[in-house]
């Protein structure tokens, strides 16, 4: 069994957050619609984002960010917008 | 029919025990989910111990990884959907972490749900009864269907106001 690990991402503003983010969900989300022209608080679950698919997502913007989400933060709104996501990343790195 | 109540029982499969009817009545909920082999496997291939860390307990990654790759992919999956129609059922406003909702396999081969830490405090409060859950995997599909009465927390007369809510996808 092996892990992929992507590059971490050394984003220090919102722009390039989101980019970060938009990438991740382009690999893992499995979204019906391109990840990199959704509207930031577009509902990603009604995108055709899955439950399985946000593990994902989870782990692989752990990756991309150098980061660990903490329970709190592992529920369904943290993954339900682009906008969300980056807030999450933003708690969790400290910059929120 | 149930001679003390006089409902009807609720049909189940023959391998999952029927939930007891709550005493002053109630509402069954429902929860199912449909999960692809194939995305397990790719997640397991992709990010290893830290998925399986993540979503699954001890005792489920111990019995999933006894089998073979193939079937272990087929365990966890069913697993993963047996959590999610467990976490439907319990219809909170956040999802809690997956690995509070834990399936554990009977001798008979039949499963049960153990919740902990935010899972459980989301049933009592919504006055739940055990959870039921029955999982079918086979190679390039795994579902899970789980179910319990809702009595409407300790004390009500009637059901809750979240029992009458329609269930959601």
């Amino acid at each position: 069994m092996s892990e992929t690990r992507t590059d971490t991402v050394g984003t220090d503003g919102a722009g390039g957050t989101d980019d970060a983010v938009r990438r991740v969900l382009a690999e893992h989300g499995r979204l019906s619609v391109d990840p990199g022209s959704v509207d930031i608080d577009a509902d990603l679950y009604a995108a055709g984002l899955t439950s399985h698919a946000s593990v994902n997502v989870m782990l692989a913007l752990e990756d991309a960010f150098d980061i660990e989400f903490p329970e709190r933060l592992l529920k369904k709104s943290t993954f339900s917008s682009i906008a969300a996501v980056v807030a999450a990343v933003d708690e969790v790195r400290g910059q929120g | 029919m149930d001679t003390e109540t006089g409902r009807e029982r609720p049909r189940v499969h023959p391998a999952v025990p029927a939930p007891p009817v709550p005493a002053g009545g109630g509402d069954l909920r429902v929860g199912v989910d449909l999960v692809r082999v194939a995305d397990v496997r790719d997640s397991l291939d992709r990010f290893g111990e830290r998925y399986l860390a993540r979503v699954f307990t001890e005792d489920e990654r111990a019995y999933a990884m006894a089998a073979s790759p193939d079937v272990a992919a087929r365990r966890l999956a069913a697993r993963f959907a047996a959590k999610e129609a467990v976490i439907k059922v319990l219809r909170p406003q956040d999802a809690p972490a997956w690995t509070s909702v834990e399936i554990v396999r009977r001798g008979d081969g039949s499963c049960e749900v153990r919740l902990h830490g935010r899972a459980a405090q989301l049933a009592q409060d919504a006055g739940l009864g055990p959870v039921a859950v029955s999982l079918s995997h086979e190679d390039e599909y795994a579902a899970a269907s789980a179910a319990a009465w809702c009595a409407g927390g300790s004390g009500a007369e009637r059901p809750a106001e979240g029992c009458a809510r329609e269930g959601g996808s």
